[in-house]
């Protein structure tokens, strides 16, 4: 049997599509971003945006390159690295951009080289990927969720220390997305979950009292090893009780941030206002928008870091409606392509990592999105491909290129679809 | 690992796929309804983002004097105003303001005030700021997001004080007003008139305000002002043409600076039909300086002023009308035909009159001796009156004090004139004193000279007089028209009318008023003293003339003035002046005082002309072009 050149197909045909797609786009939206009729620091950067493309494909390339049995070999090492950035960064960091507040930023002599927090979300995806794909069975009781839990949670902890809630919540959708997909039950992620379900619920106590008795419910039905069942009703009920203290200790801006959410009009000029100005320029593009590069939201900068967080309002203002679904219907394909990818690999770790970066990318779009129309509430992460960024562009290409590579290693496995 | 069973990744992805899907739909619905449903709602919001609407003033219409003068005109002054998305940020822009032109902190404050009635509207910093203020501001323009510079008409009063009680001047509505409707249709911000015509007239001048739409950024910075929406122009106020001689009121103002400075007192002089032909009121004030508001110092400074200078003495002020008052006893006496002018009383001047217990001295205390009316009047001679007024009786004193307006305002069309005191019936007297605190024959002997429960406006005895001197009709004064045609008759002939004129004549060849006696023009009027409890008393004098065709009738009071025949030269000037020309009044430099005028003022018949011929009356008058001070970016 002769074996095709790489030129002639063996490439992801639809994932490179929807990716250059969508960095195309992105682009064009970036270069937006910095037409307006004022200064703004958004003025030119897709310039610069342009530059981390070219380092992305190099990486990506790079990445396409390297054989997941040496990734998974690499995993720890890359993992204990990625730990090491992000100490060191709470020992040195600073802030710069949208993050100007927190110590996010690894910087040598001044010159800031890039967020160890994105790195680190490539490290724990492959990190988990090893440790899940060694499994005999996947994780059935609460205790053999322990381990994973710690290698997306110390990264977690450790980025809500600088503080950013944004960029530590999406370890948790890559510990979700990922532990679903290497078979856990619902049900287990249901308990895992429960205690956070109970903190929200505490808010109010009705509801609360409600949710106690549906989880004894539950426990009873799903009869899960007695001492865990224990385990899960007793830190339920530890976590509506120091719902006050908890909520005390959250920094000011986190209260904020929350209490905006469930009703921006609280304070339409102060911490309300990125999410109204949003709503506004979103609502104000109609069904076709006011037109590339004319939208008067952006022109004047009402839109908050246009650039950045808040780059998905200008499709909306801009292109109206069907810019807004192009859009959406663009990263839904690459996010189904990476699911088609995840399911046709050839071995379990290659799989978690090609759907490792799904949940990375769908965490960040969805969240990113979602805050834009007051779905979800405001955390400050990019958009995928679209925010200008360096370090988060890298990320995204190289996980890209993972995928890219997770499917030309499954190109002649014969795949059969049952 | 088992997980990774082809049949078991089979569910899964199609878990995670439907998942994705489900979540697409849920965003894409979120968009769609922003989008396409609530769009309008958005759209609006958009537009309210980065539009703001600056109210453009209309230019209020000038006032003219008798014969097309200004005495209200409109010069281009420059308004400075401010966008602002918050408190903070305004007052981080004032701040910096603070550094460029010197502000007190007062005045910092009412901007901030001004900004929180309406936070849609530029907030007024000035409203007539200088050259130098804005070619600096205008320098800093960078450092000052959100400042617009507005050309804006600015009121100016070319004889300031000569006219400033009867013009008034503008400000900015208030809250009250708004709340009462008093200015119908005036907004935040709108200039209204205060005071005078300018109150009086207000719907006529005022005009209706324009509006430009200007886009801003998100800090408030102002992006562009053209072709946000089309700008609607102002249309400028009616202008008014009133009575008033300029001329003549600024001699009056002159000569009363150097004749009687410091004096208290007012002046009003009414043409043969009651047309107001100048009004005073000593002291004055610059309403001039209310253009563009006035500083928080200065008008303390005049509120708390004892000789209150924003007081109109001609109507707001109420005298006892004392010796001028008995030409009204006199004119009842005739229409009842208790006297003619020839009659005597029974009792002799003889210094006072005794009644019961008490003697009611007369003003001469060696007596006038025997008087008919005509003498009576024209010595003033107060026996003579008490015995009048004994006759009369108090029925008919009060009965034909109220059919001749004593009890009323005089009408004129001036914003809160002060309605005269006079008893209604004798049921006054039981409220006021108890029924036994008081006896007619003290009330007839007290109201015969004009003194006891009476007090009057100098506009309404001035009314009265007119009266005197024309047909025998009272007519409601005007300076632009009558507010009601309404007239009365005091009931008298031509006749008894000329006797008392002839009487009045006849005060000023040999009576009380001797010494204002002209030979070139024959001036009829009548002295006057009030008593005043609170001081020396108040003089009076109101005359007319000629005597046989009076083409003026003036009259004032001056407070303290110990007697009115030291007001009398005073008011025989003024009347020479309109009646005689310029060169009646002997030509002389007076010195003004220091604090007035920095130089010797000619009293020059021109000096009030203005140099700039004012164009005339019945044309349009031009409206002021806008046109922006400075290139705007």
């Amino acid at each position: 049997m002769k074996t095709r050149p790489i030129r002639s197909g063996g490439l992801d045909r639809q994932l490179i599509v929807s990716t250059i797609a969508l960095i195309a786009f992105g682009l064009a939206i970036l270069y937006s971003a910095g037409q307006t009729d004022v200064v703004s620091a958004a003025y030119g950067v897709w310039k610069r945006q342009l530059v981390w493309l070219g380092i992305g494909s190099v990486a990506a390339i790079v990445a396409f390159r390297i054989s997941p049995r040496i990734l998974e070999w690499l995993a720890p090492g890359a993992y204990g690295f990625a730990l090491f950035l992000l100490v060191l960064v709470l020992a040195t960091g600073t802030g710069a951009g949208t993050a100007a507040g927190s110590k996010s930023w690894l910087s040598v002599a001044g010159v800031h080289l890039g967020q160890p927090a994105e790195l680190a979300k490539l490290a724990v995806i492959l990190m988990l990927a090893r440790y899940l794909s060694g499994l005999r069975d996947p994780p059935g009781t609460l205790r053999e969720l322990i381990v994973p839990s710690l290698i997306a949670g110390v990264p977690f902890f450790l980025v809500l220390q600088q503080p950013d809630l944004g960029s530590a919540l999406v370890f948790i959708g890559i510990l979700f997305a990922m532990l679903f997909w290497s078979g856990v039950r619902l049900s287990l992620l249901f308990l895992f979950v429960s205690p956070v379900v109970s903190l929200l619920l505490a808010f109010q106590t009705n509801a609360w009292g409600l949710w106690m008795i549906f989880l004894l419910v539950f426990l009873l039905v799903l009869r899960p090893y007695v001492f865990e069942g224990i385990v899960v009703f007793v830190v339920n009920a530890v976590m509506g009780a120091i719902l006050i203290p908890v909520w005390q200790r959250l920094a000011p801006y986190q209260q904020n941030r929350l209490l905006i959410f469930l009703n921006p009009e609280t304070d339409p000029t102060g911490a309300g206002y990125h999410s109204i100005q949003s709503k506004v320029a979103i609502g104000s593009g109609g069904w076709l928008g006011q037109g590339y590069l004319q939208g008067p939201q952006k022109r004047l900068a009402f839109l908050p870091e246009q650039h950045t967080d808040f780059i998905f309002p200008i499709v909306g203002e801009e292109l109206g409606f069907v810019g807004v679904f192009v859009a959406l219907m663009l990263f839904l394909a690459l996010l189904l392509v990476l699911l088609r990818i995840a399911r046709r690999a050839i071995d379990p770790f290659a799989s978690l990592v090609a759907f490792g970066v799904l949940g990375l990318l769908f965490t960040h779009v969805f969240e990113n999105v979602g805050m834009t129309v007051n779905l979800m509430p405001i955390t400050g992460i990019p958009l995928p491909f679209f925010s200008y960024g360096g370090s988060f562009f890298l990320t995204s290409i190289i996980g890209i290129g993972l995928a890219l590579r997770v499917a030309w290693d499954s190109r002649f496995a014969g795949y059969v679809d049952v | 690992m088992k997980g990774f069973h082809s049949y078991r990744l089979r569910s899964r992805a199609a878990m995670a796929q439907w998942g994705l899907v489900a979540v697409f739909i849920v965003l894409a619905g979120t968009f769609f309804r922003l989008q396409v449903i609530q769009y309008q709602r958005f759209q609006l919001r958009a537009e309210d983002n980065r539009v703001r609407s600056v109210p453009l003033m209309a230019p209020r219409g000038p006032i003219l004097d008798r014969d097309g003068r200004i005495i209200a005109e409109n010069v281009p002054g420059f308004a400075v105003k401010f966008l602002a998305r918050s408190e903070d940020s305004l007052r981080a822009v004032l701040a910096r303001v603070q550094d460029i032109i010197h502000l007190d902190s007062l005045h910092l404050e009412r901007v901030v005030q001004r900004y929180r009635r309406a936070r849609h509207l530029p907030a007024l910093l000035t409203a007539d700021g200088s050259f130098e203020m804005i070619s600096q501001l205008e320098e800093h323009r960078a450092l000052l997001p959100g400042m617009v510079i507005e050309s804006e008409p600015k009121r100016h009063y070319p004889h300031g004080a000569a006219l400033a009680h009867v013009v008034g001047y503008v400000g900015e509505v208030n809250e009250d007003d708004l709340a009462t409707g008093r200015f119908p249709g005036a907004r935040l911000g709108t200039m209204v008139g205060r005071g005078g015509l300018e109150e009086e007239y207000d719907a006529v001048l005022r005009g209706l305000p324009g509006v430009r739409f200007i886009e801003v950024s998100a800090i408030g910075r102002l992006v562009r002002e053209a072709g946000v929406a089309p700008t609607l122009l102002p249309t400028g106020g009616q202008p008014l043409r009133t009575t008033i001689d300029i001329d003549l009121q600024v001699f009056i103002d002159s000569l009363w600076r150097v004749r009687h400075p410091g004096r208290r007192g007012a002046l009003v002089a009414l043409g043969p039909d009651g047309e107001v032909r100048a009004s005073y009121s000593a002291p004055t004030y610059d309403p001039n300086l209310f253009i563009g508001g006035i500083s928080e110092s200065e008008w303390r400074l005049m509120v708390s002023d004892p000789s209150k200078p924003l007081f109109n003495r001609a109507i707001q002020a109420r005298y006892p009308p004392a010796s001028p008052f008995k030409l009204a006893v006199a004119a009842m006496g005739l229409k009842r035909g208790i006297v003619t002018p020839g009659s005597y009383m029974p009792q002799p001047c003889r210094g006072g009159l005794r009644l019961g217990n008490r003697f009611f001295r007369c003003w001469k205390r060696e007596g006038h001796g025997r008087l008919d009316l005509t003498g009576a009047i024209r010595e003033s001679c107060d026996v003579y009156f008490y015995q009048l007024g004994a006759r009369l009786g108090l029925n008919a004193i009060l009965e034909d004090g109220l059919a001749m307006g004593f009890r009323e305002r005089s009408g004129v069309d001036l914003q809160s004139e002060a309605r005269s005191i006079y008893p209604y019936s004798t049921a006054y007297f039981d409220q006021v004193y108890g029924p036994r605190g008081w006896t007619a024959q003290g009330a007839e002997f007290n109201m015969a000279i004009g003194q006891g429960d009476n007090a009057q406006t100098l506009m309404n005895m001035v009314k009265f007089y007119q009266a005197l001197a024309g047909d025998g009709w009272l007519d409601a004064p005007y300076l632009v028209q009558r507010r009601s045609d309404a007239r009365h008759d005091l009931g008298l002939t031509p006749s008894q009318l000329e006797a008392l004129r002839k009487a009045m004549v006849e005060v000023v060849e040999t009576g009380t008023a001797v010494r204002s006696r002209r030979s070139d023009l024959a001036i009829a009027g009548k002295t006057g003293t009030a008593q005043n409890s609170h001081g020396a008393d108040h003089g009076w004098f109101i005359g007319f003339a000629p005597a046989d065709d009076p083409q003026i009738i003036v009259g004032a009071i001056m407070e303290f003035a110990e007697h009115g025949s030291r007001v009398a030269p005073f008011v025989a000037d003024v009347i020479s002046r309109y009646v005689l020309g310029p060169d009646a009044v002997e030509q002389r430099r007076f010195l003004m005082p220091a604090d007035s005028a920095p130089r010797a003022v000619q009293i020059d018949p021109q000096a009030s002309v203005d140099p700039n011929p004012s164009p005339p009356a019945d044309s349009t008058y031009p409206v002021i072009p806008f046109v922006a001070p400075f290139p705007l970016p």
